[in-house]
């Protein structure tokens, strides 16, 4: 195990009970309402540390590099550098995306086992772009990702094809939030 | 478990090792007299359990003697320095005071805690092994063993 340099750990939850439940709740109220946005303190930080623990394999990108030592300490997940063993995925910027058919996708029995990628993205707005639908989506929604092209549209796609298999996606951006999970239709 | 950076990994150890064991009040007196910087908390002060091993006579196999109630926490100073404390027992004011010696002895301001605080530290804690090592000693019965005689 290698040393953790505590200069550069950021404090955790005030509280750590009413935090991560704070936490937990906005990815639920993200996944289960795609499309919307919900507020949530610092997204990606604290959606890791409510949903690490020493069980869960955490893959950063370079970008999210400067997070790893702050959610080993908090946490205990172990760091991979292989993005197919990951559970977790924070990816710094969405240049940095890795190939949605290399993680793990679950199977058909245990889809549940697949990789969450929390990805940061600089703007996020749901008034043009893309087209959503799917459950949780009342008729369609709007959703703007510059960051994001037409090649991660057509991945999204091909993930979508996978159901019940396939990854799920968290976008944030500072403190907003918004769920894309594996069910949900992209259209251009 | 926690591995740290450090700069002096000696000397942190041997004053890490003697905070643990410190009592309340020593620490509060230096704490009145230190005046350290206002400091935030990367982990509150948290209760647990930590098993202890030993090792008979200090050469047999490891074994678990039992658990000890333990208290942690991690504090940054304004200056910058962090402070770890893992302590004995269930105070959580004895291990914010542990974190803050740790890391105002890391700090240029060091000195002031070593002369006013490891060193009688030291001292009353090697007293206290001396006293119950004497008290120890006083109760040792030799055994001997008389090996009979061979033809007898």
């Amino acid at each position: 195990m290698s040393a953790i340099d505590l200069a550069a750990v950021l404090p955790g939850f005030d509280d750590p009970a009413f935090g991560s439940q704070a936490a937990f709740r906005a990815a639920l109220q993200a996944l289960s309402r795609p499309g919307t946005i919900v507020e949530c303190e610092r997204a990606a930080y604290s959606l890791g540390l409510a949903l690490l623990d020493q069980d869960t394999r955490v893959w950063l990108s370079p970008a999210a590099r400067s997070l790893g030592a702050s959610l080993r300490f908090h946490t205990g997940c172990p760091l991979v550098d292989d993005v197919a063993d990951a559970d977790y995925m924070f990816v710094g910027a969405a240049s940095e995306m890795p190939a949605l058919e290399r993680l793990a996708l679950g199977s058909d029995e245990a889809p549940h086992r697949s990789a969450t990628l929390i990805v940061e993205v600089d703007e996020l707005s749901v008034h043009d772009g893309w087209t959503l639908s799917g459950p949780g989506i009342s008729g369609t929604a709007r959703l703007s990702v510059p960051a994001l092209g037409a090649a991660f549209l057509a991945e999204w796609q091909a993930n979508a094809r996978r159901f019940p298999r396939g990854v799920d996606l968290f976008l944030c951006c500072g403190g907003r939030l918004c769920g894309l999970p594996r069910t949900t239709r992209i259209e251009g | 478990m926690l591995q740290l950076v450090e700069k002096e990994p000696h000397q942190r150890r041997e004053w890490m090792r003697l905070l643990a064991r410190a009592p309340l009040e020593m620490l509060e007196s230096w704490h009145a007299a230190a005046e350290p910087p206002a400091h935030s908390w990367l982990r509150r002060p948290e209760t647990g359990l930590a098993m202890v091993r030993a090792r008979a006579g200090g050469t047999g196999e490891k074994f678990n003697l039992g658990e000890i109630t333990l208290t942690r926490c991690v504090l940054r100073l304004e200056s910058g320095e962090c402070g770890v404390a893992y302590v004995q027992g269930r105070s959580h004011r004895k291990a914010e005071l542990a974190a803050l010696a740790d890391a105002m002895l890391q700090s240029a301001r060091g000195r002031h805690t070593r002369e006013n605080l490891v060193a009688p530290l030291r001292e009353r804690l090697e007293r206290q092994a001396a006293t119950l090592q004497r008290k120890a000693q006083a109760t040792r019965v030799e055994f001997f063993t008389l090996a009979r005689e061979a033809g007898e």
